[in-house]
């Protein structure tokens, strides 16, 4: 699994700009499903037919964009500001490297002059610098929207990259829909738009599925760094079943069929609860009349920097959670 | 050969719509001078839906206020196999102020309703309800401040708007709580010495031009889409209209018409503006994302490639804040792309904004030829 993470999570693709990561997703799922389809705003949904009557039809959901940045001025000496898209952290920006869609490289830098040099700078005190000389040698154009840049490293069990969040769901999801051999569901693979700037994507493609239940696969923070927030998730002790977060209260019963599948698949499991974060299923939770909603997460260090850091047992361990939870029956 | 529509005889109201020859429709200003004087703060936009509802009865094929109090109109296509369905939206209600008290001294407690600052409040003429009772939102005379109190910003909460009346009971008879205000702003056409309308100002042109041009595009046609006409309420506190009308309507794709902030005046500290948003006489603002939308590219590039090939004027918007009906009705139902055009204007959500009728027109020029040329290959991936 680790080479289709490491083109995952090295593809292009900030809220917005998700046609080269949908395309890249569409070739890895090639004649797995039963039909593929790409829905209004951009959602790429994949499903694998009902086969029992007792069947559920289940959506599982990973989001294609990552964070990143909008060109918003291209200034005299063709130096470029931006906007973020999603929830960029200065902290994690000045002297990094972004891509745009053409492949163009570019690096941040900071305004010297700041206002106050004892603040952490924002944004607006950051351009990007793609080497041009002058706004009329500049290639860029406001509007055109960059990701991070940076290559997969290992770190024994480790895995370091940009947009683990959520390209590691995307590779769970791929791995899942490739490893499932008999489901008695109709469980359709969402790989969703523009999640990072307002669950946009996964809320309208719950209305078009009418599903039965809905289940997210996104990262979520550890309680395991030094002076970190009381947490009680840690890198390496399996996938995190998500009990609440900011927008969303899982289903208990959900929750529940989750640990219950995870012991009976013999993976370990962990119960989440996060402050200051959401995903796709709170959009799901809240679609039509409702749908019970839940969220398989992958504890991720460094969330939203440039390097995410997953423990790659705990995504192994995701994937067999989620062929077990599909190969037996879902009563909620 | 497309076949031209021959006039029809004028009919009794209750017959089917009337459909005058076709000929490009120009954006009127004589309309937007009564849409931009009429009050209609968000909740209470019944005095511009009036006109609304007048302007467009001939010109369409049904019309309808919906639950909320939009407008919903529609125009069915030249040849109606297969049309594509259309959405476009532009909201008829404007910011101001809700009376929520009499003060013992006769005065209004009021809150304010929508995104307006505090800081072009005070001083300022306003008309209180529906028989527009002309007031004044009160400030203390400057000679009477110290200097403290001339640094400190006062909040709308300790301001008060004064019609006149002599005390609480005189006030009561007046004003009813819950009734709305509005900025006194007379809309003017502008000349500037070089003789023409070369700028607009007023009130409400947030979002009376979006309406003014809806109803121009209305009354030109007929065009190859089943065009869908949202006159929309309550955008102004949270895009409420919209989401309904998306709802209701189920287009394939929906365009805002609204206005939005040209910041374009140097910057005071003598560096480069850089956050301008928006610039007066750059053409109609085409937007790529606000806080609420990331605009469907492909709608993006339809206009881009209308305007440039028509050799139209066109800007597009910086991205970052704000928002438009286009954010919740990308968000309706199963999902529908849209993109937001708007005409630039300084001074939105204060007592007089300023536009230039040349963005205007070509504003209207644009959405005109997006409506003429639309078919389906737009949408395809």
């Amino acid at each position: 699994m680790k080479p289709l993470i490491k083109k995952l999570v090295e593809s292009y693709g900030p809220s917005g700009s998700e046609d080269q990561i949908r395309e890249l997703v569409r070739d890895e799922i090639r004649g797995l499903p039963d039909y593929i389809t790409v829905d209004p705003l951009g959602n790429l949904i994949a499903v694998v037919k009902k086969k029992a009557k007792s069947g559920k039809k289940v959506i599982l959901s990973a989001h294609l964009d990552e964070i990143g940045f909008v060109v918003s001025h291209i200034d005299e000496r063709g130096f470029a500001r931006m906007q973020p898209f999603g929830g960029v952290n200065p902290l994690a920006c000045v002297g990094g490297r972004v891509r745009f869609a053409d492949g163009r490289l570019g690096v941040i830098g900071l305004d010297a002059r700041r206002d106050d040099l004892g603040k952490i700078p924002a944004l607006s005190e950051m351009y990007l610098d793609v080497g041009a000389t002058s706004r009329a040698d500049c290639p860029l154009k406001v509007g055109d929207a960059a990701g991070f840049w940076r290559p997969m490293a290992e770190l024994g069990e480790r895995l370091v990259a940009k947009s683990l969040d959520d390209r590691i769901g995307v590779a769970i999801l791929i791995e899942t829909l490739r490893a499932l051999k008999r489901t008695p569901h109709e469980v359709a693979f969402v790989f969703s738009v523009q999640e990072e700037v307002g669950l946009r994507g996964a809320g309208v493609a719950a209305f078009g599925l009418d599903a039965d239940l809905g289940i997210a696969v996104d990262v979520t923070r550890t309680g395991d760094t030094p002076n970190g927030v009381k947490m009680d998730v840690s890198l390496g002790r399996g996938p995190a079943i998500k009990v609440r977060d900011t927008n969303l209260v899982a289903d208990p019963r959900i929750k529940n069929l989750l640990l219950q599948r995870a012991s009976e698949a013999g993976v370990p499991a962990q119960l989440e609860i996060l402050e200051g974060g959401s995903t796709d299923a709170s959009a799901m939770q809240i679609a039509r009349g409702g749908v019970p909603a839940g969220c398989v997460s992958i504890p991720t260090r460094n969330i939203h920097t440039p390097s995410e850091m997953v423990d790659y047992r705990d995504v192994q361990g995701s994937v067999k959670l989620l062929l077990e939870l599909l190969q037996k029956p879902i009563e909620l | 050969m497309p076949t031209r529509a021959r006039p029809r005889a004028r009919q009794a109201k209750a017959a089917p719509a009337v459909r005058p020859v076709s000929k490009p429709a120009r954006p009127d200003v004589e309309l937007l001078r009564v849409l931009s004087n009429a009050a209609a703060v968000s909740g209470d936009e019944g005095a511009v839906r009036r006109m609304v509802l007048e302007a467009i009865r001939p010109h369409v094929d049904e019309v309808k206020v919906d639950a909320l109090g939009n407008v919903l109109a529609v125009k069915r296509a030249a040849r109606r196999r297969a049309a594509p369905r259309l959405l476009l939206a532009a909201h008829m209600d404007e910011v101001g102020f809700m009376i929520v008290d009499h003060d013992t001294d006769g005065s209004l407690r009021f809150e304010v309703v929508g995104g307006v600052s505090e800081r072009v409040l005070l001083g300022k003429a306003v008309l209180v309800g529906p028989r527009r009772l002309p007031g004044v939102i009160g400030a203390a005379p400057v000679h009477l401040l110290g200097s403290e109190r001339l640094e400190m910003v006062v909040r709308p909460g300790q301001m008060r708007i004064d019609i006149g009346a002599g005390n609480q009971d005189a006030a009561r008879r007046q004003a009813a709580v819950g009734e709305r205000a509005t900025f006194a702003t007379e809309f003017a056409v502008l000349e500037a010495g070089e003789g023409g309308a070369m700028a607009l100002r007023g009130k409400a042109l947030d979002d009376r031009l979006g309406c003014a041009s809806l109803i121009g595009l209305l009354r030109g046609g007929p065009y190859p889409v089943e065009l869908h006409a949202a006159f929309t309420v309550q955008e102004e506190v949270g895009l409420r209209g919209a989401r309904v009308a998306g709802y209701a309507v189920e287009p394939q794709a929906a365009i805002a018409l609204d206005c939005t902030p040209a910041n374009d005046l140097p910057d005071s500290r003598g560096r480069e503006n850089t956050q301008y948003n928006a610039r007066l006489g750059q053409g109609p603002v085409i937007y790529l994302a606000d806080a609420r939308t990331i605009s469907d590219r492909r709608l993006v590039d339809y206009l881009r490639r209308l305007a440039e090939d028509a050799h139209l004027p066109y800007q597009i918007r910086q991205p970052g804040g704000g928002g438009t009906d286009a954010g919740a009705i990308q968000q309706t139902r199963a999902g529908v792309p849209v993109v937001s055009v708007s005409v630039p204007a300084r001074y939105l959500h204060s007592p007089a904004a300023l536009a230039r009728t040349a963005d205007w027109e070509n504003s209207f020029r644009l959405l005109t030829l997006a409506l003429e040329r639309y078919d389906a290959r737009v949408l395809k991936r």
